[in-house]
């Protein structure tokens, strides 16, 4: 049984692979347009902070001893925290100014962070093992499915829809929505306005955390891992429009698959293909796919 | 009677002119080759409000444009420089089409995207020489009679095209056409309500802006002779932001300034590899939070003229 020529294991793995990369650019651009939504601030940091994400994990292990589901829930609780410091800081003397500001600083903050890791563990990777408790793997007949990797699916796919939950479906999400629109008319119904936007941007850089401990095990845990995936992440906010989280998480997965199809059938542009959709959608629909207009 | 700005500009040229006699001229070159590129990418954000966060495909493409017209196909430099020139033209004409139909936030993340894309495209492509680059590219001869090889003549030649890029910046600045790309910037609604078809002067900004970012690329390849994936990278492309920012947004000669300075910085600091990055970084901050009108908007603060 073979598509276009393709043995279905290679097919089938390089959607699995696609499937696993979307699950990231869902998540690290759901938290980009969360923290959009209410901050007006495009984090340039998020990628750094993905990175902090799996080293929090790696030193979790390494000198405390915790293991992968500790860190699950202690290294975005950690990041997270850092980021809140940061928006109380810096962040927050910006939201008057021009929305690049605040692309700048998250800029230079990406950098900083970048460089002192870079400087401290290279460029290289460090390995992170899976949990014992997912090694192994299915045999689904078509194809070998690693326990590892369908648990990340999964999770994910259960994150982004409880946040899409939280914001769509519960009071303090439409707290968060409100304040959204007008900041002010929420604040003068006796809501604190800047601590909801500092816990905000603490729970989008959480996220970013989160995705970043799944990735430990997938891919090695180095310094560089969260600098050129942001850029993709970029592209597929472009793609998707902040306006919708559920848009967000669609444009994710959906880009991811497209991404490994692309790998299976003409590898050369599978680094490419996604600009090359940002291109065509900002050709056909400026606004982006889910995106209201500007 | 000459205005201020223009005694500004003399002075700098006559440094320009006596500075290799007291400045290492290599070093020279390179902070003028980023001067213009700088100046370029400052037309953009300074004059049209658009934040291009990829302009390094820009520098990038022409350099190697140039290097492989100068070695494969033997160019003279002046051919091979106007190739890399306009090679980023036709580019920026192409990236320009796509990025202006979003603004602001989503324009910076369209160019830095499709700048990812090129880089990517330069990675794979054989005539870019993968991560080697395009080494030993020759100097030739300028008009045939020009010897490049030489430092001074080299030297020269260099400070009179980016001299000449940047009078065409500040002739572009203080055109009608410069007015109505402000107008732009200050009130986009306002500028369309009044018949002008905004869309069109924000793709010839940015194609001038692309190809003076080419001619500073392609100069960079003939005088280092050497094409290589640096230029083209996203850190490239901040780095510009930076030189600009930290010279002043929006000055005339904020970009030149800051472009000296981030050129000293990086080669003073050279050895301490990563620490570059922080340095970057912490300069980034620095000038968000306190100093958004970088060094030349400070100074024209403090002399109450506009620079």
């Amino acid at each position: 049984m073979d598509f276009f020529g393709i043995p279905p294991q290679a097919l089938f793995g390089q959607l699995l692979l696609g499937l696993i990369n979307g699950a990231f650019y869902a998540m690290l651009s759901l938290g980009l347009a969360v923290i959009f939504g209410m901050l007006n601030i495009i984090n340039f940091t998020h990628g750094a902070q993905y990175m902090m994400g799996a080293f929090a994990a790696y030193f979790l292990l390494q000198y405390t001893g915790l293991g992968y589901w500790w860190a699950l829930l202690v290294a975005p609780i950690v990041v997270g925290i850092t980021g809140m410091v940061i928006e109380r800081l810096m962040l927050r003397h910006l939201y008057k100014l021009d929305h690049l500001y605040g692309l700048l600083l998250t800029f230079g903050l990406a950098l900083i962070i970048q460089g002192l890791f870079q400087n401290e563990f290279g460029s290289s990777g460090l390995p992170y093992r899976i949990p014992p408790e997912l090694t192994g793997g299915q045999n689904l007949g078509f194809m070998f499915l690693p326990n590892y990797r369908a648990w990340v699916v999964v999770v994910s796919l259960a994150i982004c829809l409880a946040t899409w939950f939280v914001i769509e479906r519960t009071k303090l999400g439409s707290y968060l929505r409100a304040a959204t629109e007008n900041p002010a008319l929420v604040q003068a119904f006796g809501i604190n306005v800047p601590r909801m936007i500092t816990l905000t941007y603490g729970a989008g850089v959480a996220l970013a955390a989160f995705a970043g401990v799944l990735a430990a095990p997938i891919y090695q845990v180095s310094p560089l891992m969260g600098s050129n995936l942001i850029i993709i992440v970029f592209a597929v906010v472009v793609i998707g429009g902040m306006g919708s989280i559920m848009g967000a998480i669609v444009t994710g997965f959906g880009l991811g698959l497209i991404e490994g199809l692309t790998k299976v059938f003409y590898p050369q542009a599978s680094a490419t293909v996604i600009f090359v959709i940002m291109a065509i959608v900002l050709l056909i629909k400026p606004a982006g796919l889910f995106g209201r207009a500007r | 009677m000459i205005g201020f700005q223009h005694r500004v500009m003399i002075g700098l040229g006559l440094a320009g002119i006596v500075a290799p006699f007291a400045i290492y001229p290599i070093f020279l070159m390179k902070a003028l080759c980023f001067a213009l590129f700088a100046a370029a990418f400052n037309l953009l954000i300074g004059y049209v409000g658009l934040l291009s966060f990829g302009h390094a495909m820009f520098l990038g493409m022409a350099g190697y444009s140039a290097g492989h017209a100068a070695k494969v196909w033997g160019l003279p430099p002046e051919l091979a420089i106007l190739f890399g020139t306009a090679v980023a033209a036709a580019l920026g004409l192409v990236v320009g089409a796509i990025a202006i139909r979003r603004q602001g936030i989503y324009f910076a993340m369209t160019t830095l995207a499709l700048a990812q894309m090129i880089y990517f495209f330069c990675l794979q492509v054989p005539f870019t020489g993968g991560e080697d680059g395009i080494q030993s590219i020759p100097r030739g001869r300028l008009f045939g009679v020009l010897n490049l090889a030489d430092m001074m003549t080299l030297y020269y030649v260099v400070l009179a095209i980016v001299a000449s890029g940047f009078l065409l910046i500040y002739r572009t600045i203080h055109s009608p056409f410069g007015q109505v790309l402000k107008a732009i910037r200050e009130n986009e609604p306002r500028a369309i309500s009044l018949g002008y078809r905004v869309d069109q002067y924000k793709l010839l900004a940015f194609v001038l802006s692309a190809a003076l970012a080419g001619l500073a690329g392609a100069t960079k390849a003939i005088v280092f002779q050497l094409a290589s994936l640096t230029d083209v990278t996203w850190q490239m492309s901040g780095e510009v932001v930076l030189m600009t920012l930290l010279g002043g947004l929006g000055t005339v000669f904020g970009p030149i300034v800051g472009a000296f300075i981030v050129i000293t910085l990086e080669t003073y600091l050279a050895h301490m590899g990563s620490w570059v990055l922080v340095i970057q970084g912490v300069i980034f901050v620095i000038c968000v939070l306190t100093f958004r009108r970088g060094v030349v908007g400070e100074l024209a603060r403090l002399i109450k003229r506009p620079l």
